[in-house]
């Protein structure tokens, strides 16, 4: 028996991330983080133990080699560290700003257990953005195997499995009914959390490992699937994401200036309303800003709106603080930024004006009664607390419903009582060489869950293949 | 890219443009619409699919020049490339054999109107059509309306053509004549619609409007063409873009349509500054 080595000195604090300055970026679309220096990003990986049975990679639904890299980052060998990443991983840049680590890979770190974990989104992050700085390197193909397979949708689940099957040699073919590829990524998250230039730069590297992207079209009208299968696709992927808005069903909800999140990031990422009138697409903020909700899509809905000129944005939320489904990090931020959040309150209805247009929001406060399916503690009314808010702009961001058109225009496809696809562990539809993958299964979930769907179903479509 | 083929001019600042877009052309059916970009930084938009061409592979669109996408669209010739359509979106219409139908395009609505007015006449409906405008000149397609319609009838506003008044006085008067209706369509401004809708109402036929509520992606994400029908909200670019005429809220519609007029306002002005310095320069 060896003697026991000695406990080596651990780094209990993270490397902060440099930020922009509340006060600045709450005007402007940069970035808010700023990224590792190359200094910054040693110390930080120097913190990495390398555990001998690393547990953080059980954390990543794409199974990242994440012990590995970071060795490659401590050695300064980032161009070898990336490569590590994109064996599993074919959009890190994104991956690196927007997974929520501390419930994946950085949950599991053992440092966790004395102080902070390593930042392993933050390492990421640098050594994606450090390889798209220098131009990225093409991995090889395998050689053509002569399969055609159709992607539906090039958000995160589509890209990962177009990537992936292009990359064991199948032909792809990736359908997009918006105008640019890239989904959520693109229309959703916001340029200050997610720049689109670097969504553009990852999607541009998915696309060269070989494949053809078609945009403007929307499968289900412009062809179907069965009609995919008989134009000589052998396998379908289904990625279609999160669909048509939810809204509370109260009193109201049509007036002018209450918006949908979907509509309100569309119109701000996707359409660049913010430059309105440079770009023709427009949007209105007024004043009085409140956001119903409390996910990542309602901190991304008030921080736009912020930045949009709002003078005071409100986030309200039916549950408390401890509820909250935002990351901790985006909810730290918006408050630095000045957003403030109202809990335990919900809209019972809204009062508009002569031209239709909202000007006060009625809400009724909430206690948390007993938990319900989700394990959340259920909010309940409380009993004559109503209250008025003036408002003139409202950003619904209740959540989204699976949108119908496929599900509507494929006949035997099984789908649950809420639209989703009903799929196997492994994306198998109902239908033969149909798989699906992302929101349109699971619902409304991460960017990261979509992709390690993408990555399972990749798998899947290539064995059905190879036996075909 | 989606290259321009043909263009003409219907009116005063109603183009007809047909368009290279093989399988839109392919999968397009009545009722339907596409969503245009003109440019990088255009909007996205509705307009009705008029007519396709399998063999061709074209569509044709027709639209009044009215905001900046429009006029964008109305600057480009043939030979031009519009950026992005994407197609065919909205449900189709439910073609099939109804006995008499009756359809009513109100201005522009007409463009939206003709082709279910030919689809039903082909599908061997007795099609009675009323089309109107604010003025003769203004007034679309009556020939191509005229050719497939067994009786139609005009109104305009200011009496310049055919009946003077609305399209809805018009129907009001057929029924009143004894005329009898398995079905209508109407589609035009929403106070059109309306009034077609309470025309009808009384005698209990069953009218189906196409709604023309903004949209931005239009393909069932955003929400921004919600309307109320029937108490539920319903989503016009899929859901619709026709629902049962007597249910909708078109005091709703109205009011969400003119939600951005102040903005349209505003890019048509710095739009048409920017094309005078243009031209001043040129």
């Amino acid at each position: 028996m060896s003697e026991p080595k000695p406990k080596p000195k651990v780094q209990k604090e993270a490397v902060p991330i440099p930020k922009q300055r509340p006060e600045v970026r709450k005007r402007n679309f940069d970035e808010v983080a700023l990224g590792y220096t190359e200094e910054q990003v040693l110390a930080e990986a120097n913190r990495c133990l390398q555990c001998p049975k690393p547990e953080c990679v059980q954390g990543c639904p794409v199974e990242i080699d994440i012990s590995a890299f970071i060795k490659f980052i401590r050695e300064r060998k980032f161009d070898e560290a990336i490569k590590k990443i994109k064996e599993k991983n074919s959009l890190p840049a994104i991956c690196g700003r927007v997974c929520p680590q501390e419930d994946q890979c950085q949950k599991f770190c053992v440092l966790g257990k004395v102080g902070d974990p390593v930042s392993i989104g933050r390492l990421e992050k640098f050594v994606a953005d450090w390889e798209r700085q220098r131009g990225f390197d093409v991995p090889e193909r395998a050689p053509p195997t002569g399969k055609r397979v159709a992607v539906i949708g090039a958000g995160p689940a589509g890209l990962t499995v177009a990537a992936d099957l292009a990359k064991l040699g199948h032909e792809v073919v990736i359908f997009e009914a918006l105008h640019l590829p890239g989904g959520v990524l693109m229309y959703g998250i916001p340029e200050f959390r997610l720049p689109k230039s670097i969504v553009q730069a990852e999607v541009d590297y998915v696309k060269k490992l070989g494949m053809e992207v078609r945009t403007n079209f929307l499968i289900g009208r412009t062809y179907t699937i069965p009609e995919l299968l008989k134009r000589g696709f052998d396998a379908v992927f289904i990625g279609t994401g999160a669909g048509l808005p939810q809204f509370l069903r109260i009193p109201g909800e049509n007036f002018g200036g209450i918006y949908s999140a979907n509509e309100f990031l569309i119109r701000v990422n996707l359409m660049k309303a913010y430059a309105f009138p440079a770009y023709d697409t427009p949007i209105r903020i007024g004043r009085h800003v409140v956001v119903i909700g409390g996910g990542n899509v309602a901190m991304d809905s008030a921080r736009s709106a912020l930045r949009l000129g709002a003078e005071e944005v409100c986030i309200v939320y039916r549950r408390s603080r401890e509820e909250l489904p935002a990351r901790k990090e985006e909810i730290e931020n918006a408050e630095e930024e000045g957003i403030v959040c109202k809990f335990l309150a919900a809209p019972v209805r809204f009062v508009g004006d002569e031209k239709g247009w909202v000007r006060q929001m009625e809400c009724i406060c909430m206690e948390l009664g007993a938990p319900d399916e989700s394990g959340r503690r259920r909010p309940v009314p409380v009993k004559g607390s109503e209250f008025v808010m003036d408002v003139d702009t409202v950003v619904v961001a209740i959540g989204r419903t699976p949108n119908p058109i496929i599900q509507r225009t494929t006949e035997g496809l099984e789908v649950t009582r809420w639209g989703t696809i009903v799929t196997d562990e492994n994306g198998k539809t109902s239908i033969e060489g149909v798989y699906a993958g992302g929101d349109i299964v699971t619902g409304e979930a991460t960017v990261i869950s979509a992709m390690g769907a993408g990555k399972k179903a990749a798998k899947a479509i290539h064995e059905y293949l190879m036996k075909k | 890219m989606y290259k321009i083929i043909t263009k003409m001019e219907l009116a005063p600042k109603i183009k007809l443009i047909e368009i290279h877009a093989p399988e839109i052309a392919e999968k397009a059916q009545a009722g339907q619409f596409v969503i245009l970009r003109v440019d990088e930084k255009g909007e996205r938009f509705p307009l009705t699919l008029v007519d396709w061409d399998y063999q061709k592979g074209t569509i044709t669109l027709i639209f009044l020049e009215i905001g900046v996408s429009t006029k964008k669209l109305g600057e480009l010739e043939s030979q031009d490339e519009i950026l992005d359509v994407a197609g065919p979106l909205g449900n189709p219409s439910e073609i099939r054999h109804y006995g008499s139908v009756c359809v009513i395009g109100g201005g522009v609505g007409t463009i939206s109107a003709y082709p279910i007015a030919r689809a039903l006449k082909e599908a061997g409906n007795k099609v009675i059509s009323i089309i109107g405008a604010k003025s003769a000149k203004l007034l679309i397609l009556e020939d191509e309306m005229g050719k497939i319609s067994d009786e139609l009838y005009i109104s305009t506003d200011d009496g310049t053509k055919g009946q003077k008044g609305f399209v809805s006085d018009v129907l009001k008067l057929l029924i009143e004549k004894g005329h009898t209706f398995n079905l209508i369509y109407a589609i035009g401004p929403a106070v059109m619609m309306r009034a077609v809708a309470e025309v009808t109402r009384p005698y209990n036929i069953k009218t189906i409007v196409s709604l023309n509520s903004i949209m931005v992606d239009g393909v069932g994400m955003c929400g921004a063409c919600r309307v109320t029908v029937g108490g539920e909200t319903r989503f016009a670019c899929v859901d619709g873009p026709e629902f049962d005429a007597h249910e909708v809220d078109f005091g709703e519609l109205i009011k969400r349509q003119m939600m951005y007029l102040s903005e349209e306002k505003l890019a048509l002005e710095r739009w048409e500054n920017r094309r005078q310095v243009c031209n001043e320069r040129t």
